[in-house]
């Protein structure tokens, strides 16, 4: 009675909308929760069983071989075989709750544990819970070897931190996000001052070519990456030739994603400081500081928003970028970049989960704290370039 | 490793004091060379001239310059370089232009772009307006925004990590462990290898963008929803019209400026998909994309630049409508002001 009363008050339409609005964060999350969880189980587990199983404690199919017929014990008319599953298991099975048993691998569930089976032959087994087992037949044993039982065994829910640490130390990922951290920061940085130089100047300045240039700088925010790599790439290779350096560097990347970062972040500032008030500005002008007075003094500090917001831009482009790094910089071990060791990986690690998981979500990790820590710039600085732009 | 973290932070205090020090350089000079403080009036006021007329240029001196060469000059080169050989070399004329009208697996990268281009964007638009219509009717719709916008933060070969593990494939009777195919099988149907079927693996690779981007759709559609004037609202349910109705009739279309921008946006960003079928596909299966192809052809056989400067030219054809359109608005917005 009482739920009706509460759910007339809330309103059925209201209840749909919380409810589709869980269903669909739960879909968006799963993708992301499913190898975050993948990457803290055991390599065995997560071959064997479903991520979605490791809360509740996996079952695993193991296979165990019993006692040599040699170590039958004659009681009355049977000859029994008893012992532990666990004492002659194959490739060291952890020990568990035995579920259920059987004598055919295709079905390692046949009988349940606790129960004793009839097996044919006149031969009974029970496998318990704990392991022990008690196998009897109304004749001699006249097998050679023990016989092969499979088991679905149920492991206890088990996470490890192993994955990182191999992950980190053996598969180069740690390396891999210095190298990140080295392409990221400075190419974050550098274009920050240059665009907003040029777009103080292309809001607070007059000057012949204003209008072209900024036509051309809004008209440069949309051409792809693709028209410029081959030329680049030719360029890169014969200024490296020329001086006898490589043509694959730090330097090279950095000011290329400076380079490609520049429409954008000029757009953007200048959309910013040509709101900045105008008297301000004026009066700044009147009191006779120079341009280059006003812009570190006044324009600088005031435009800080826009400023954070390309920066978060720009930092989570160069971070996420596989292309440029793929084309200006090597694939040495101490150029590769989180995306690119991750690609490589893909390619020598396919279905190794526990190595691909737990590398993946130390490339994801430094992006999403970012974005949880700076949203607010964020959506203000997608806010600017799209719907104002437009 | 430690060396190269400091030398990484050196590079950034270097250059950030290089940048520095050219702009105040720069001007120093200026005031040197072209003095303003002292001297006689009309030479004050001539050199003020002068300093408006060239200080713009200092000041855009470093951008323009890194725009020049990392963007402008290579457009026109890769234009020009489409009329050469492999090489660069020697001129051949149209031959690239004709290899691509006949090949095949360029007809299957446009064809796949179309597809892409098709569904992906729309879906975006589709499912962001959807959630930002819903979010905005409940109380906790800020927390579900930030977990569906959460992805735009994750790299395109981190996502494809993320969705191979959904889509992976263990023979028809081993323990299915992604989760696509365990809920196929918890139906009763037969698992999949998804990325390995032609048409539908390409959807299958969608989704990802799909995924990744429907947050950068809600986020902008839902703050051009908020910004709709109350009393159009009001108004029509005075009227009488239901919910239905106001979305419709009321409020898609003042927003549809806000919707052409969304799909634009995203359809630029298809046009240059690249990172998800390279790691997914690496364009095996009939998945073949142009940003794909043009990266294939810059290596293939020691690369031959020509054809992939062909590619590189449609995919910036495709762009160069919504370049015109975007360099309208911006010069009517500013005309406005």
């Amino acid at each position: 009675m009482n739920a009706a009363i509460n759910l007339r008050r809330i309103g059925l339409p209201r209840l749909i909308v919380h409810f589709s609005v869980l269903v669909i964060c739960i879909l968006w999350l799963i993708p992301t929760i499913g190898i975050l969880v993948t990457s803290l189980r055991e390599p065995g587990q997560i071959a064997s069983s479903g991520w979605w199983t490791s809360f509740t404690g996996a079952a695993e199919t193991s296979a165990a071989r019993l006692g040599e017929p040699s170590t039958a014990k004659q009681d009355g008319p049977n000859y029994v075989i008893s012992g532990s599953v666990f004492d002659g298991t194959e490739g060291g099975n952890p020990a568990g709750a035995v579920r259920a048993f059987g004598t055919k691998v295709a079905a390692p569930t046949e009988f349940v544990a606790g129960e004793a089976a009839d097996i044919g032959d006149g031969e009974t087994l029970t496998v318990n819970e704990d392991g022990t087992y008690v196998y009897s037949k109304n004749a001699p044993f006249d097998d050679e070897r023990g016989k092969r039982v499979y088991l679905s065994v149920a492991q206890p829910p088990s996470f490890t931190l192993d994955n990182y640490r191999t992950v980190l130390t053996s598969q180069g990922i740690g390396q891999a996000f210095v190298n990140s951290l080295t392409v990221a920061i400075p190419a974050t940085i550098i274009p920050i001052l240059i665009s907003a130089f040029a777009a103080y100047a292309l809001s607070w300045m007059q000057f012949p070519g204003r209008a072209i240039i900024i036509a051309v700088v809004v008209g440069l925010i949309v051409v792809p990456l693709q028209m410029s790599l081959i030329p680049l790439l030719k360029m890169y290779n014969e200024i490296g030739a020329f001086f006898g350096i490589a043509s694959r560097s730090y330097v090279g990347i950095w000011l290329a994603h400076a380079a490609f970062g520049m429409p954008l972040a000029i757009y953007l500032l200048r959309n910013y400081i040509a709101g900045l008030p105008k008297e301000v500005i004026e009066s700044a002008r009147v009191d006779g500081a120079s341009d280059f007075e006003i812009f570190v003094r006044i324009v600088l500090p005031l435009s800080f928003p826009a400023l954070a917001s390309f920066s978060i831009f720009q930092f989570l482009w160069t971070w996420n970028d596989l292309l440029v790094a793929m084309v200006f910089l090597g694939t040495g071990k101490d150029q590769l970049v989180l995306t690119g060791a991750l690609n490589a990986l893909l390619g020598s690690m396919g279905g190794k989960w526990e190595i691909l998981t737990a590398s993946a979500f130390i490339t994801i990790i430094v992006p999403i704290i970012v974005f949880f820590a700076l949203q607010r710039y964020l959506v203000r600085g997608l806010l600017a370039g799209s719907v104002k732009g437009g | 490793m430690a060396s190269q973290i400091v030398s990484a932070f050196g590079a950034v205090i270097a250059g950030v004091f290089a940048c520095a020090l050219y702009y105040w350089l720069s001007d120093k000079l200026l005031q040197i060379v072209l003095p303003v403080r002292s001297g006689d009036v009309q030479r004050i006021s001539a050199n003020l001239k002068h300093h408006a007329a060239i200080r713009p240029w200092l000041f855009l001196g470093p951008a323009l310059l890194l725009m020049i060469v990392y963007l402008v000059y290579p457009v026109i080169a890769t234009f020009i370089l489409s009329f050469y050989d492999r090489s660069g070399g020697n001129f051949i004329g149209l031959a690239n232009y004709k290899w691509a009208a006949t090949d095949a697996q360029f007809r299957q990268s446009i064809f796949n772009n179309i597809l892409w281009l098709a569904v992906v964007p729309a879906a975006c638009t589709f499912f962001g307006l959807v959630i930002a219509v819903l979010t905005d009717r409940i109380w906790w719709g800020n927390i579900a925004k930030s977990l569906i916008f959460m992805p735009m933060a994750i790299s395109f070969v981190g996502a494809s990590v993320i969705w191979k593990f959904i889509y992976e494939y263990r023979g028809a009777d081993g323990t299915q462990i992604g989760l696509l195919n365990a809920i196929v099988q918890f139906f009763g149907g037969d698992p999949q290898v998804w990325i390995a079927m032609p048409i539908w693996n390409n959807f299958f690779l969608m989704v990802i963008l799909i995924w990744i981007q429907t947050g950068f759709a809600m986020v902008i559609l839902s703050a051009a929803l908020r910004g709709i004037p109350e009393e159009t609202i009001e108004a029509a349910v005075i009227d009488g019209a239901n919910g239905w109705q106001i979305f419709w009739k009321i409020m898609v279309p003042q927003i549809w400026g806000t919707i052409a921008v969304v799909w634009t946006t995203i359809t630029i960003l298809v046009l240059k998909v690249f990172d998800i079928v390279l790691t997914m596909t690496n364009g095996q299966w009939n998945t073949m994309v142009l940003a794909n192809l043009m990266f294939d052809w810059m290596f293939r056989g020691g690369g031959d630049s020509g054809r992939s400067a062909v590619i590189a030219l449609i995919i910036m054809a495709a762009v160069t409508p919504i370049m015109i359109w975007n360099i309208r608005q911006a010069s009517e917005d500013r005309g406005g002001h």
